[in-house]
């Protein structure tokens, strides 16, 4: 049952390459021996010799920033992590933030240690996405705990349990090839509550011999948790949404538009341009920012207001929420198109501005903590085919606006 | 949730109350406050509240709690229209939420 394999030197993981400490490259790279001492190091003088190699280092692995040295344990050295975060760490927040680099965001997975723990100390489950990690140590100050990452491929704790990465399974073989039971005494691990849609408890206790403690949501509370004896007040066992989380959320919701924006520029190009000549080069150009302009304000209501004030926006469903609060977005496109276009025209900018607010409201279910999927299914089914129409009807406007104006 | 509701009648979740054993866990993992304890047994405080995360039905230990488990999220829906419910992602890997 027990794997006596090495635990390798905690890394991050591919595209992390940079800001690590005591990077340790390769020997004997082109298969030579390598003389022990580089050109510029001579044997004389007697300045102190650099220090030696410590035990964390291993061929081909670099150290991560956030380890701040090891503790050795009966399952081996295991890394201490820092709880203060650092430039790199706060980079990494924003690019993963705004989208850059978000699915490559993710740690080895393993055992950590914070603090000086011994074989009492409580065991915090959690998940490989940096962001996270990063998110629990920097609330970890002053506290002795271990830390078992779990591999979620990068993904968030609640996210990785929905899609069933994050399972009784996953908690069990990282017990074991963590080796936690030669490490700690009490049989008990604290996951967050949010796996639990991913987790049975009864399977883990099954099959590890370890019970699950459901901890709070957020890990600004795991302290309070704790000292209270594991007890947790009604409050933090509750998601919220506040005005910050949901913020917070808006620049990947655009980012994630980059793909199908080309192909919707494109398109209204192409529509702008059609009229009496079957195509216009020079009423493509002379429209086309028009459209462009409706699509432009429709993902600033649709991506950027509905987030930001949804518990303002009046309607439950969303893609009611981001038709509403699209019709400012509307009524500034026609302002700003005023004598350029006909009654056709301001309709079809109207339609469209209003469509793509309502689809990309609509799109932002998936990244609320609140809407369930029958409720999800229930406004698509109603809401795309009114989509679908104004959409045509806002082209066939559009086109039709060239011909007659 | 207080403050941010989402459509009304229109979970899957069902608590059989007569096989409950009153243990508490889903009132314990319930993210939304939507069960309470009282007397021995679960009850749905706030059924509306369910958004269907499957995190109770995976943890009663006598069965007593329905729920077709799922992601709140549109591109989770078309992906189950096109795929089947079962097959369901929302397409992008690690990419989303």
């Amino acid at each position: 049952m027990q794997l006596s394999q090495p635990t390798p030197a905690p890394c991050c993981a591919e595209g992390n390459r940079t800001a690590a400490a005591g990077l340790i490259l390769q020997p004997g790279i082109n298969g030579r021996l390598q003389f022990p001492l580089a050109p510029e190091q001579s044997c004389r003088g007697a300045d102190a010799a650099p220090a030696p190699a410590g035990p964390e280092q291993k061929p081909g692995y670099e150290l991560c920033s956030f380890v701040a040295g090891f503790l050795d344990t009966a399952a081996g050295p295991i890394p201490r992590i820092k709880t203060g975060l650092d430039r790199s760490d706060h980079l990494g927040t924003v690019l993963a933030r705004v989208g850059v680099n978000r699915a490559r965001y993710r740690i080895a997975p393993g055992l950590y240690a914070v603090g000086k723990p011994d074989p009492e100390a409580p065991v915090l489950v959690t998940a490989n996405y940096k962001l996270t990690f990063d998110a629990l140590r920097r609330e970890l100050g002053g506290m002795n705990a271990w830390l078992l990452v779990l591999d979620t491929r990068g993904v968030n704790v609640w996210c990785s349990a929905g899609k069933g990465i994050l399972n009784a399974a996953e908690i069990v073989r990282r017990i074991r090839s963590s080796r936690l039971d030669q490490v700690v005494r009490r049989r008990e691990i604290i996951v967050p509550q949010l796996a639990a849609n991913g987790v049975c408890a009864r399977e883990v206790k099954k099959a590890s011999g370890f019970r699950v403690i459901w901890g709070p949501i957020r890990a600004r509370d795991l302290k309070a948790f704790i000292q209270a004896g594991h007890r947790a007040d009604p409050a933090m066992r509750r998601v919220t949404f506040d005005l910050r989380e949901r913020l917070v959320l808006i620049p990947v919701e655009i980012y994630l538009l980059k793909k199908p924006t080309l192909w919707v520029l494109a398109a209204l190009f192409v529509l702008s341009g059609l009229g009496s000549s079957i195509f216009s080069f020079s009423a493509a150009m002379e429209r086309g920012w028009m459209a462009a302009l409706a699509c432009a304000l429709g993902v600033c209501s649709g991506a950027v207001a509905v987030p930001a004030l949804l518990p303002w926006i009046p309607g439950r469903a969303f893609a009611v929420k981001g038709a509403l609060a699209g019709i400012p977005a509307a009524l500034l496109v026609s302002l700003i198109c005023w004598s350029r276009i006909g009654l056709g025209g301001h309709l079809a900018l109207w339609l469209w501005t209003l469509t793509v607010s309502s689809v990309l409201a609509m799109n932002f279910t998936g990244a609320t903590p609140f809407t369930s999927p029958s409720g999800v299914e229930k406004e698509m089914r109603r809401a795309i085919p009114l989509q679908i129409g104004a959409a045509v009807l806002a082209a066939v406007c559009w086109i039709g606006s060239n011909l007659t104006g | 949730m207080d403050t941010l509701r989402y459509l009304p009648n229109v979970t899957t979740l069902q608590l059989d109350r007569e096989t409950c054993i009153g243990c508490g866990e889903c009132a314990t993992v319930c993210p939304q406050g939507v069960f309470a304890v009282n007397a021995g047994k679960a009850a749905l405080l706030d059924r509306d509240g369910c958004m269907e995360c499957g995190a109770c039905a995976k943890n009663c230990p006598v069965g007593a709690i329905q729920v077709n488990p799922g992601v709140g999220c549109a591109a989770y829906i078309i992906s189950g229209w096109i795929k089947g419910r079962e097959n369901a992602t929302c397409g992008c890997d690690a990419d989303c939420c």
